[in-house]
């Protein structure tokens, strides 16, 4: 444990300690800039930044340590920008001098094991998922999943339920949606470590996946990327609308695309449950954060000229690496809120091109 | 590392008097890399104190004797955690124990010369092996077929309703405390094996020899003299095997379960104290929640050197023989 202790703390001398140079360099061409956080939207951060690094000679240096490290990381102004799948209130980024905007969608799957059911012919409603987790409904042929599930032999198998054991922006999502719609959920409430009442958990995505692949009648949940590139059997999910819905990247877009952002102050708005006919009721975002005023201003307009890059050019690779876009309008929301980010002159860093 | 080098040889040698720039230099570099050492040590427990205080403030005793442990609500207790790793530790002990013993015996006494340095070899490999490592393979490899070998039929076979059905009930996919107590015997193997064969060679042949001389046969040798003879020191070999056990990280955590509270069987997912704070700590923002798994680590480490201390006391023995 003190060999990990001291590696952490190795970890981040070495992040300080290559973060502050770099914040007061001026990023002319061949610049770097150092980011911090979500393990989620690190790959689709990598992939963006390599395609600008041949355009412009930006680099990226971006550390998965997590949200929370994130959180941290960018309040100590050890990092140029952090990214948090948990978005922080208006409160909070106000107290902390922060702005935060979302830059990549995602969402949260439920998987399944069950002999001789294949994935997508399950479909639950919210409140029947949270029944499962809470250890009410503890066999698949219970009558009430046997109800809504006509033409679905479901064995009589117990329900094994399999959740992250690592703190993570995919658990909180998760039971802010099971909070959301299952009243009876408050018992548990949503964070990104809970206290579960049932049911084993793996660390990270791949321990999820791993227990449930290997435990017939395991229900888990990961992040959508990964269960489509391990194709894991899904649940189709009962959303607002009424419809059961197959999670894809268009019922993901159109979660993001039917939210209400204009009443999310400081963009803290989590896609449960959101009103489009097609949408996916667990969709999330990475949330970029940075500090409102920049103490140098060619920081600030390396990472926000990234981010513009990104939204203009990245699509495609988003697409590929199973990550959803935001949809064209959240863009221009998004891009009119960088003029509050100023340098200390006090004029916005960066002006996206019209 | 058993050999004792009495002090007062090394202060009265005449060089020591007569030390020029250079050798004072040269002791001074010695003594501080010894007190950097200490003082990191030092500074490690003040800081794990501060940084666990506003938990044991808050909670008080509690904290050692609850198994509560819920992050939306701020409620923690180390006792699910402290009672997971004493669990997995002793029972990796008793697994591997007869396992390192057996080990040490063969490729001291009865090992064909020309095997004895490969099977050597292997068994230090085994100790190279990065943690994360048997993790995966306890998880994808180890767990499905513990699952169907072992843990299905000792289900399948309880009776309902008796004290073993109880003991043996759980999710059926080979994860769990005594998984994670059989993946952590096979981590600290190799290093108990290594301790122990150290010490059977330090048994001076003369010892042994007479024995054979006697009419013994290796069994009664061995029975009734090598290992009377590395008795103190083979404690303080466990005690060592005891102490990885105790802080070994990713591989538990992977394959444990990780659920929090107490464990109620051996196939019951459960935690332990390092897997918790792998799990949470990167993640951690309230201030009661980081600072409940910093105490945790004091606790761990407490833990880890009351064992140590024991080792070094049983080593001690050994080496004043």
């Amino acid at each position: 444990m003190f060999r990990n202790f001291a590696f952490g703390l190795a970890a981040c001398l070495a992040l300080s300690a290559c973060g502050k140079p770099d914040a007061a360099k001026a990023p002319a061409a061949g610049a770097q800039i150092v980011g911090a956080g979500s393990t989620f939207a690190a790959p689709i951060f990598a992939k963006w930044a390599e395609a600008q690094k041949a355009e412009t000679g930006l680099s990226l240096n971006y550390q998965a340590i997590g949200s929370g490290g994130g959180i941290k990381q960018i309040k100590a102004k050890t990092v140029a920008f952090g990214a948090t799948d948990k978005p922080l209130k208006l409160e909070d980024l106000d107290a902390a001098g922060l702005v935060q905007f979302p830059a990549i969608i995602g969402g949260v799957v439920p998987v399944v094991n069950i002999p001789g059911v294949t994935g997508g012919q399950l479909k639950l409603t919210g409140p029947q998922l949270a029944d499962i987790y809470l250890g009410n409904i503890k066999k698949w042929n219970d009558p009430a999943l046997v109800a809504a599930n006509p033409g679905v032999a479901l064995p009589n198998l117990p329900i094994t339920v399999v959740h992250r054991s690592d703190g993570s922006g995919t658990s909180f999502l998760f039971t802010s949606y099971l909070t959301a719609v299952a009243p009876k959920w408050a018992v548990v409430g949503a964070n990104d470590a809970v206290k579960w009442p049932t049911g084993q958990g793996g660390k990270g995505n791949d321990g999820v996946a791993g227990f449930v692949k290997q435990t017939p009648g395991a229900i888990g949940y990961v992040e959508y990327a990964f269960a489509k590139m391990n194709s894991m059997a899904h649940v189709n999910l009962q959303n607002a609308a009424g419809t059961f819905v197959e999670p894809t990247a268009e019922s993901f877009a159109d979660a993001a695309a039917s939210a209400d952002w204009s009443k999310a102050e400081g963009f803290y708005l989590l896609l449960l449950n959101e009103p489009g006919a097609n949408a996916w009721p667990i969709t999330g975002a990475t949330f970029v954060l940075m500090h409102k005023n920049q103490t140098d201003a060619a920081t600030g307009r390396a990472v926000l000229s990234y981010f513009d890059n990104a939204f203009n050019k990245g699509d495609a690779a988003a697409n590929e690496l199973a990550y959803v876009p935001l949809p064209a309008d959240l863009k221009t929301r998004v891009r009119s809120s960088w003029s509050a980010i100023v340098g200390p002159d006090g004029k916005p860093v960066y002006a996206p091109a019209p | 590392m058993i050999a004792v080098v009495p002090g007062e040889l090394v202060a009265s040698t005449p060089r020591a008097a007569r030390g020029t720039g250079l050798d004072r230099a040269f002791e001074i570099l010695c003594f501080s890399a010894a007190t950097f050492l200490l003082a990191a040590l030092g500074g490690l427990i003040v800081s794990l104190a501060i940084g666990g205080w506003p938990a044991f403030a808050n909670f008080g005793v509690g904290f050692f004797f609850s198994a509560e442990w819920d992050p939306v609500r701020e409620i923690y207790g180390a006792a699910g955690a402290v009672t997971g790793t004493l669990v997995t530790a002793t029972v990796a002990l008793l697994i591997s124990l007869p396992l390192a013993l057996g080990v040490a015996i063969f490729l001291v006494e009865l090992c064909p010369t020309p095997l004895r340095r490969p099977i050597g070899t292997a068994v230090e490999l085994l100790a190279g092996i990065p943690s994360i490592v048997y993790g995966m393979w306890g998880l994808f490899v180890f767990a499905p077929w513990f699952s169907k070998h072992v843990q299905m039929p000792i289900m399948m076979s309880a009776k309902p309703g008796t004290l073993w059905e109880t003991l043996t009930t759980g999710v059926p996919n080979g994860s769990g405390i005594l998984s994670a107590s059989i993946i952590l015997a096979i981590m600290i193997l190799p290093f108990m094996a290594a301790t122990l064969r150290e010490l059977f060679l330090t048994i001076p042949p003369q010892v042994r020899e007479s024995a054979y001389g006697l009419g013994s046969t290796t069994f009664e040798v061995i029975r009734n003299v090598s290992l009377p003879y590395i008795r103190t020191g083979a404690i303080g070999a466990v005690m060592l095997g005891l102490g990885r056990a105790l802080g070994e990280t990713m591989a538990v955590t992977f394959i444990i379960g990780n659920s929090h509270g107490f464990p109620t069987s051996m196939f019951a997912s459960g935690s332990t104290i390092a897997s918790t704070i792998a799990n949470e700590f990167a993640e951690a923002t309230g201030v009661l929640h980081t600072s409940s798994l910093i105490a945790l680590g004091l606790v761990l480490f407490v833990i880890t050197f009351i064992v140590l201390a024991l080792a070094r006391v049983f080593i001690g023995r050994q080496a004043n023989l």
